[in-house]
C-alpha cells in the first residue's frame, strides 16, 4: 500500500488494537473478526447510523479526553450493599474490587479464564445472532478484541447485586470490555453499572436469561461531558423469564446504547428503559438509544420506555423496533419514546418501527416531542412553587415512567437523586 | 382585602377583549360570589388575578392587602396569600400529591421568611386536614390528580387551600361535576376555613353551591363586566328566572 493510499478503516482500527490470543474465546474472536471485516465499520451513510455520526467511535484512536471530576458527589449505588468489580481504563482493579465470590453465583474474568465451559457457548453467540437483520459492527469489533470483562453464571438467587464500576483515569484510554451473564433456570440477579470507563468505551453485555429466571439491570453512565461510548446489550429471554434494563445517561458528547432482545420462550417479559439528560451549554451532547426487540414466542410482553430531556443544542436519537415473528401470538408489545425540549435549540430524532407477522397481537408505539406544559407550570406556580422548582418537578414528572421501570425502590431513589442533582446543576 | 379597579384584559395573541372594566372589592372575612353565563369572563378574571400567561392587562389594577398583584409572578401572588382553586385541576403524573403539597407549603413559607415545616410536622398537619375532607392516605400518595374522579380533584384543591392557608381564596366552578355528597364535602371544607382574616370569591354557574357556602355579596358578571351586585337573594333570583331578565336590563340579550 502506498503512503498516500487511504488505509481501510477496519484495518486502521484493528492495527491500533492487540487482539488477545488463545483461551476459550479464541474461536469466537476469530469468527467475529471475519464478520467485522466482511461488514466493515459503520459510516455516516449507513441507514442505521443516519442520526448519529460514528466517526469518533470508529476512528483508529480516540480523541483525547481528560477524566471528569465528580466533585464531592457520593458515587451512585454507594449506599447499596453490592459486590463491586472495578475496571480502571478497562483494566481490572483487584484492590478496589471485592472478592469475586457470591453465593449462588460463579464469577470469572474474561482475561483470566478458569474452568468456564459454559461461557464458551455464550461468548459472541448472542452478539452474532444479533447481527441480523441489522449489522452491528461495533459489537463484532468488541467480541473480536475485548481485553477483559466478567463472566457470570447465576444458579440461584444472588445474595447481592453485582456492581460493575468503570473508572476513567487516562486521557487516551480506549477500553473494550465484554461481559457474559448466564442465568440458569429460576435464578435471579441484579447488575449495576456505573462510570465512564475511559476516553472512549466499547462495551458488550450478553445476557442469557434462562427459564423463569429474573435479570435486573440498572446503569448510570456517569457525568463525563467527554464520554464517547458505544454499548450493546444482547439478551435472550427464555420462557417465563424476566429481563429488565434501565439506563440513566447524563451528559456525554457521543453515546450510543444499543439493546437487542430476543424473546424466545413463551410468557416471558422484557422491559428496557432509558432516561437521558443533555445540556449543550456544558458540552456537546448527542445521545442515541437504538433498540431491537424480537418476539418469537407466545404471550410475551415487551416494553420500551425512553425519554430525553434536552436543552441548549442537545441532540437525542431513538431508533426502536418491535419485530413480531410469525406465530408469536398474543404478543403485547409497547414502545414509547419522548423528548422534552427545554428550549428551541435542541432536537430529537426518532424512528419507531413495528414489523408484525402474527395476527393476534397487541402492539403500540408512540413518539412525541414537546415543551414544558404551560398549564401544569402555571398550576404549580399558582401554589407558590418558584418557576425553577416547578420546571424541575415537571421534568421529573416527564421522566417518571422510565424510573418506574426500576423495581428496587432503593435503586429508584438513588437514580432519582442523581436526576435531581443534575437538574439543580443545570437550571439555566 | 382584594380590590379590583377598572380591570381591562385582552388576549395577548389576539385582539379579543375579555374583561371590559371590572370593579370589585372583597373585604376581609367576606364571601363574595360571582355568577354569570358561560363565556362572560369569570375564569379569565381568576386566571388574570393568579397570573396566568396569555392575557394582557390594558387598564386597571388589582391589589391584595394593598399590594399590587398584577406586577407579581404567580408564585409571588401565592406567597402574598392568593389561592385559586382551578375549574379544571391539572394532572401531574409522576409527582406524588404529598411531595407536591410539601413543596408548595415550604416554598411559600420560605418566601415569607418562615421556617420550613419538618417532614413530621407536615405529615401530621396534612393527615388531619385530609381526614376532614375524606381524602385517604392512598390518595395522598398517588400522583397529583392522576386518576382522581371529578370530586376527588375538587377535594384535593380544597386540601391544598387548607394547607396553604391563603388570605384570599378564589374558587372557580368548584361545584361543577360534583354530586350532592361531594359538593357538601367541598362546601364543609370551605366553611371550615371561613375566618375573619380570610376572604372568598366563589365563582359558580349555579345557585346550589351557595346554599352550602353562604355568600355575603353576589355579583352578576356578563360580557366582561360586573353588571349587578346584591345580597344572597340575587342568587335565588337567578336560580328562578335565569339570566335573561338581568341581561335584558343591561341591553345584553344576545349574550346567553
Ligand atoms: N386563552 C384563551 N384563548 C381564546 N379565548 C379565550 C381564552 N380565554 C378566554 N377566552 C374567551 O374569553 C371568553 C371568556 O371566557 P371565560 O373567562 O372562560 O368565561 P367563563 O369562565 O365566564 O365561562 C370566552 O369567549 C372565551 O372563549
Ligand atoms: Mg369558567
Amino acid at each position: 500500500m502506498s503512503a498516500v493510499e487511504k488505509q481501510n478503516p477496519v484495518e486502521a482500527r484493528l492495527d491500533a488494537l492487540t487482539i488477545p490470543e488463545g483461551g476459550f474465546a479464541a474461536p469466537a474472536r476469530a469468527e467475529a473478526l471475519a464478520r467485522l471485516r466482511a461488514m466493515g465499520l459503520p459510516g455516516r451513510r449507513d441507514e442505521y447510523w443516519k442520526y448519529t455520526n460514528p466517526a469518533d467511535l470508529v476512528a483508529a484512536m480516540p480523541p483525547v479526553a481528560p477524566a471528569f471530576d465528580n466533585g464531592d458527589e457520593t458515587p451512585v449505588f454507594d449506599a447499596i450493599d453490592r459486590l463491586k468489580i472495578v475496571f480502571v481504563d478497562g483494566v481490572f482493579d483487584a484492590a478496589a474490587s471485592d472478592d469475586l465470590t457470591l453465593a449462588g453465583v460463579e464469577i470469572a474474568r474474561l482475561a483470566e479464564p478458569a474452568d468456564i465451559s459454559w461461557a464458551g457457548g455464550l461468548y459472541g453467540k448472542l452478539e452474532a445472532d444479533g447481527q441480523t437483520p441489522v449489522a452491528r459492527p461495533m459489537a463484532a469489533l468488541n467480541t473480536a478484541a475485548a481485553t477483559d470483562g466478567v463472566l457470570i453464571r447465576v444458579t440461584g438467587q444472588a445474595a447481592r447485586p453485582i456492581n460493575l464500576i468503570y473508572v476513567h483515569s487516562s486521557e487516551t484510554s480506549d477500553p473494550i470490555l465484554h461481559h457474559c451473564i448466564k442465568l440458569e433456570a429460576g435464578a435471579e440477579l441484579t447488575v449495576l453499572e456505573n462510570g465512564p470507563a475511559g476516553a472512549r468505551f466499547n462495551k458488550v453485555m450478553e445476557v442469557d436469561v434462562g427459564e423463569g429466571a429474573r435479570f435486573h439491570h440498572v446503569r448510570a453512565q456517569g457525568r463525563d461531558h467527554q464520554r464517547r461510548a458505544v454499548t450493546h446489550i444482547f439478551a435472550r429471554v427464555a420462557a417465563n423469564a424476566l429481563f429488565k434494563s434501565f439506563t440513566l445517561t447524563a451528559n456525554g458528547v457521543l453515546t450510543r446504547n444499543e439493546c437487542v432482545i430476543d424473546i424466545v420462550g413463551d410468557d416471558a417479559v422484557a422491559h428496557v428503559a432509558g432516561a437521558a439528560l443533555g445540556d449543550g451549554a456544558t458540552g456537546a451532547f448527542h445521545h442515541d438509544d437504538t433498540v431491537f426487540v424480537t418476539h418469537g414466542a407466545l404471550r410475551c410482553e415487551s416494553r420500551q420506555v425512553f425519554k430525553k430531556v434536552l436543552k441548549h443544542g442537545a441532540t437525542g436519537v431513538f431508533q426502536g423496533k418491535i419485530l413480531v415473528k410469525e406465530g408469536a401470538q398474543k404478543t403485547d408489545g409497547y414502545q414509547i419514546s419522548q423528548s422534552l425540549l427545554l428550549d428551541d435549540d435542541s432536537q430529537f430524532l426518532a424512528k419507531p418501527e413495528l414489523e408484525i407477522y402474527a395476527d393476534d397481537v397487541q402492539c403500540s408505539h408512540g413518539s412525541t416531542t414537546g415543551a414544558i406544559d404551560e398549564t401544569a407550570l402555571f398550576y404549580l406556580r399558582s401554589r407558590g412553587v418558584p418557576v425553577d422548582e416547578a420546571i424541575k418537578l415537571l421534568v421529573l414528572s416527564f421522566l417518571a415512567d422510565t424510573i418506574e421501570e426500576i423495581e428496587d425502590e432503593r435503586l429508584r431513589d438513588d437514580i432519582t437523586e442523581r436526576l435531581e442533582a443534575w437538574l439543580n446543576r443545570h437550571q439555566d | 382585602m382584594l380590590e379590583i379597579k377598572n380591570l381591562h384584559v385582552k388576549l395577548e395573541e389576539e385582539d379579543k377583549v375579555i374583561l371590559k372594566g371590572v370593579d370589585l372589592t372583597v373585604e376581609d372575612g367576606k364571601v363574595h360570589a360571582i355568577m354569570g353565563p358561560n363565556g362572560s369572563g369569570k375564569s379569565t378574571l381568576s386566571y388574570v388575578l393568579a397570573g396566568r400567561d396569555g392575557y394582557e392587562v390594558t387598564e386597571g389594577s388589582a391589589e391584595l392587602g394593598g399590594e399590587e398583584l398584577l406586577e407579581m409572578e404567580p408564585e409571588e401572588r401565592a406567597a402574598a396569600g392568593l389561592f385559586l382553586a382551578f375549574q379544571y385541576p391539572v394532572e401531574i403524573p409522576g409527582v406524588g400529591n404529598m411531595t407536591f403539597l410539601r413543596t408548595a407549603v415550604n416554598a411559600q413559607r420560605k418566601a415569607r421568611g418562615q421556617e420550613e415545616l419538618t417532614a413530621g410536622e407536615f405529615l401530621k398537619e396534612v393527615r388531619a386536614k385530609a381526614k376532614t375532607l375524606k381524602i385517604d392516605a392512598e390518595m395522598l400518595k398517588r400522583p397529583v390528580n392522576v386518576g382522581f374522579s371529578g370530586g376527588e380533584k375538587k377535594r384535593n384543591e380544597i386540601l391544598q387551600m387548607a394547607m396553604l392557608e391563603p388570605k384570599m381564596c378564589i374558587l372557580d366552578e368548584t361545584d361543577s361535576g360534583l354530586d350532592v355528597d361531594a359538593m357538601r364535602l367541598v362546601a364543609d371544607g370551605v366553611n371550615a376555613l371561613r375566618d375573619a382574616g380570610r376572604s372568598f370569591l366563589v365563582i359558580t354557574h349555579y345557585q346550589r353551591l351557595l346554599d352550602h357556602i353562604k355568600p355575603d355579596v353576589v355579583h352578576i358578571m356578563a360580557d366582561g363586566r360586573i353588571i349587578k351586585t346584591g345580597g344572597p337573594e340575587l342568587a335565588l333570583e337567578v336560580e328562578q328566572n335565569g339570566y335573561a331578565d338581568i341581561l335584558a336590563e343591561h341591553g345584553l340579550e344576545g349574550v346567553v
